[in-house]
């Protein structure tokens, strides 16, 4: 019992040695590094035994030299197979071999004879193994976005792998492709576009959904529950199968190519989850409020801005982003309305930019940023009011 | 008395919701049934510009007399099918001045002339031709004759109006253009990226569900993929991929890891063997499955955390006593709790997944077998310009939906009454 636990300890300990380092190669590989192999029988290898010497010292010499002791051996021996690798490198292998050491230092002979512990081992690891695997997938894409957008035509089609930014050069020569969009591509234009029709979107939404989700909330009337229901219902329903009578429709109002479409289409689509998401909050305000409004003989226009509105904030709030992002967002229904490229929002320009093969990747990827940059702060500052609003009412049990 | 109230409620509350009602109604329940209406008709793209009339005013002074000026009237029918009937011209001028050349069908009063042109076939083109003179001799302003826009007005047929119905589009919807391929396809595609984003939800949430440093960092981090706009996020991953100097491509050739760059986005099949066993992967239809599940599985992340979340501790102190291990307990106390969850999220990413259009389009635009239904209504209404197709296949789409919802609500009912 006791081998086969400490051999499935090394093993399962080893691979995500193994995954580290190859992370760490990879990275190193798009500094320009000019490293070909992952070396993994020898990391293999070194892993297994620093695992087994792991056990095997135990305590007999304090875990902190211990670390630094393995892990300097490891450098040096990784530092002579592949050599001219420069210091920052070495450091950084130095440590990740010191986090690795000081993870596994909460294993010993002991605990390993405890009940499942190769079970425990394994879902260590694997959430460890899980954090940085998904921090990885998730943040290289935004990772390449960015370099790429300071990166000019010729470097990146001679090393395709070098995603060092020279920070020495020039602030306008860094800043070549955002410059050049704003300048040649009026993408100053489309940012103010695209503003007017989120902030104008959120705006309208909040006026129309505000009163609705409040009768949904409070007031008693005939057709409530089928209100209620078909709200869910047209939230569920496919975009797709609006845009060829809508795209009909428009035309002949001449409302294609024009901020007002987009305005009333995009109010119409986000107005379900807006009042789905107020009518929940608002139904846990207390009731007592409004009955004291009542007497002193406030109307509802009077009980909804005194009352509920100020009472409201972090819920308004919070849906006003959430539309906000989604009309920021939103690309099928631009697709469809937008063909003048005077009324383009910032996601169809980017995607007309890209039409034209001759586009150079840096000036789309420098559009990919300004179009991601203000949603991914928005979301990053307002977290808290987010998350609560996507779970809050959405599922329950 | 107490009825009153309760009108007055009523009345406030209709109030109140109207205005959304309204607004909702017309742009998402009128074009469904609008949509109903196109699937059943022959309509091209070119069919839903209504003609109209149209007109360009173009003022050119006569050399040697100021007081006489000429003023052309460029006159079409916009449309290149259909024809325009009883187009009536109106167009004014300054108090001082006379034509001289009055056409027929013209008259002028007031200082108004007006004409009736009578039916213009499609494709109509005319110049007509007005000289004027001022009667008191004064000049002419040519800036303020320009400014002045005629008007003109006629009547025609609207073809998405008029009552022809015909059951073609369907036709060609369901027994032509390899329907059972695309059927597929949407298949595939709902299928594996629903249950994958979902497999993946739970994998982050239980992940995120422990405490370590940086964990609310990492929560947000998670959820980058579905808050970042799609359009950058394909493109993105288009460079990411592609075949020529694309960065994946080029990490696998550096490490020596496949001899020649694949195309991950641009080819349809690619043979794998395995142990002998031969089969052909749909490669791009893979990768965009891949796309669609690392985009939407922080959604399943985020509610299937919020659920475990709410999983009263006891529980998992009361299976520690019992001696349970941490396998027992993800399989007997935390995949229970959060069953609802995970049968909710299928239904909904399960209909969005099967209406997802952006995704496919940025990638590959439908091309090397990701064409979907979605990809398929775009194709066939803009591409080929057949509104009344594309119509006929969001019509599927909608039927397709409805049954999936229908049996999945009597599958879930049937499994809510045995527990």
């Amino acid at each position: 019992m006791r081998t086969k636990n400490t051999i499935l300890f090394s093993l399962i300990s080893t691979f995500f040695l193994i995954f580290l380092i190859s992370i760490w190669k990879i990275l190193a590989t798009l500094q320009g590094l000019s490293i070909n192999s992952f070396n993994i029988e020898i990391i293999f290898i070194f892993g297994f035994l620093i695992s087994l010497a792991h056990l095997g010292i135990g305590d007999k010499i304090k875990p902190f030299y211990k670390s630094i002791i393995f892990s300097s051996i490891f450098v040096f021996c990784d530092g002579y197979l592949i050599q001219k690798l420069p210091i920052w490198y070495n450091v950084g292998v130095f440590l990740i071999l010191y986090f690795f050491i000081n993870k596994i230092s909460k294993y010993s002979f002991i605990s390993l004879k405890e009940e499942y512990s190769t079970q425990v081992i394994l879902f260590d690891f694997l959430t460890l193994f899980g954090i940085l695997f998904f921090s990885f997938v998730i943040l290289f894409p935004f990772y390449m976005m960015l370099v790429t957008s300071f990166k000019t035509q010729i470097a990146l089609l001679v090393n395709p792998l070098d995603f060092s930014i020279n920070f020495g050069q020039d602030i306008k020569d860094l800043f070549k492709s955002y410059f050049v969009i704003f300048k040649s591509y009026k993408f100053g234009k489309y940012i103010v576009i695209s503003t007017i029709v989120s902030v104008g979107t959120v705006i309208i939404t909040l006026l129309f959904a505000i009163p609705a989700a409040y009768a949904v909330a409070r007031l008693n009337f005939f057709g409530k529950t089928f209100l209620s229901t078909s709200i869910l219902i047209i939230y569920m329903f496919p975009a797709i199968v609006l845009v060829i009578p809508l795209y009909t429709i428009f035309s002949q109002l001449g409302l294609r190519n024009s901020i007002e479409g987009l305005l009333i289409v995009y109010t119409a689509t986000t107005l379900p989850v807006a009042i789905y998401m107020l009518q929940g909050y608002f139904k846990s305000i207390p009731k007592e409020l409004e009955e004291a409004a009542i007497l002193d003989k406030l109307s509802w226009f009077g009980i909804i801005t005194k009352i509920i509105i100020p009472l409201s904030i972090p819920a308004i709030s919070s849906v006003a982003l959430y539309v906000f992002m989604i009309a920021w967002n939103e690309f099928l229904f631009s697709l469809m309305f937008l063909d003048n490229p005077n009324s383009f929002t910032l996601s169809r320009a980017i995607q007309y930019l890209s039409g034209d093969a001759e586009t150079p990747r840096q000036y789309l990827m420098a559009g990919s940023v300004v179009v991601t940059l203000p949603v991914l702060f928005i979301f990053v500052y307002f977290e808290k009011y987010l998350v609560s609003g996507l779970t809050a009412g959405s599922v329950k049990g | 008395m107490n009825d009153t109230l309760a009108n007055t409620e009523k009345k406030t509350a209709y109030i109140l919701t109207l205005p959304a009602v309204l607004l909702v109604f017309s742009i998402i329940l009128f074009p469904i049934f609008a949509n109903i209406w196109i699937s059943f008709k022959e309509v091209e793209l070119k069919d839903i510009r209504i003609p109209e009339p149209r007109v360009k005013k173009i003022v050119k002074s006569i050399s040697d007399e100021p007081t006489k000026i000429k003023i052309l009237y460029k006159l079409r029918n916009s449309s290149l099918i259909q024809k325009i009937r009883d187009v009536s011209f109106k167009d004014i001028f300054p108090k001082n001045f006379e034509i001289e050349n009055l056409d027929s069908r013209c008259s002028y009063k007031k200082y108004t002339l007006k004409c009736e042109f009578g039916n213009w076939p499609a494709k109509y083109k005319e110049n007509f031709q007005v000289i004027l003179t001022t009667n008191d001799g004064s000049e002419i302003d040519k800036k303020k004759l320009k400014s002045i826009k005629p008007k003109l007005d006629g009547k025609s047929d609207n073809i998405l109006l008029n009552t022809k119905f015909t059951l073609k589009n369907f036709k060609k919807v369901l027994f032509e253009n390899e329907f059972i391929d695309l059927l597929l396809t949407t298949f595939y595609y709902t299928f594996f990226g629903t249950v994958g984003s979902i497999v993946f939800g739970i994998l982050t949430a239980q992940m995120v569900n422990q405490k370590f440093f940086g964990r609310t960092f990492m929560r947000s981090v998670l959820l980058f993929p579905y808050v970042a706009p799609v359009v950058a996020l394909a493109y993105t991953w288009e460079l990411l991929l592609d075949p020529n100097s694309g960065t994946l491509n080029s990490l696998l050739l550096n490490y020596q890891i496949i001899e020649t760059p694949i195309n991950l986005l641009g080819q349809k099949y690619i043979e794998i063997s395995i142990l002998d066993f031969d089969f052909k992967l749909r490669l791009a239809l893979t990768t965009v499955i891949m796309f669609e599940i690392w985009r939407y599985f922080p959604l399943a992340f985020l509610f299937i955390l919020a659920r475990l979340q709410a999983i009263p501790k006891e529980l998992y102190e009361a299976a520690d006593v019992d001696g349970a291990s941490p396998f027992q307990k993800f399989f007997k106390i935390t995949l229970p709790q959060i069953t609802a969850v995970i049968s909710i999220l299928f239904m909904i990413r399960f209909i969005w997944n099967f209406n997802k259009f952006e995704d496919v389009f940025l990638l590959t635009g439908g091309a090397s077998g990701t064409r979907t239904l979605p990809i398929n209504v775009y194709q066939q209404g803009f591409a080929i310009s057949d509104i009344g197709m594309g119509s006929a296949v969001s019509i599927v789409i909608v039927v397709l939906l409805l049954m999936f919802m229908f049996f999945y609500f009597k599958l879930l009912g049937k499994r809510l009454d045995e527990n």
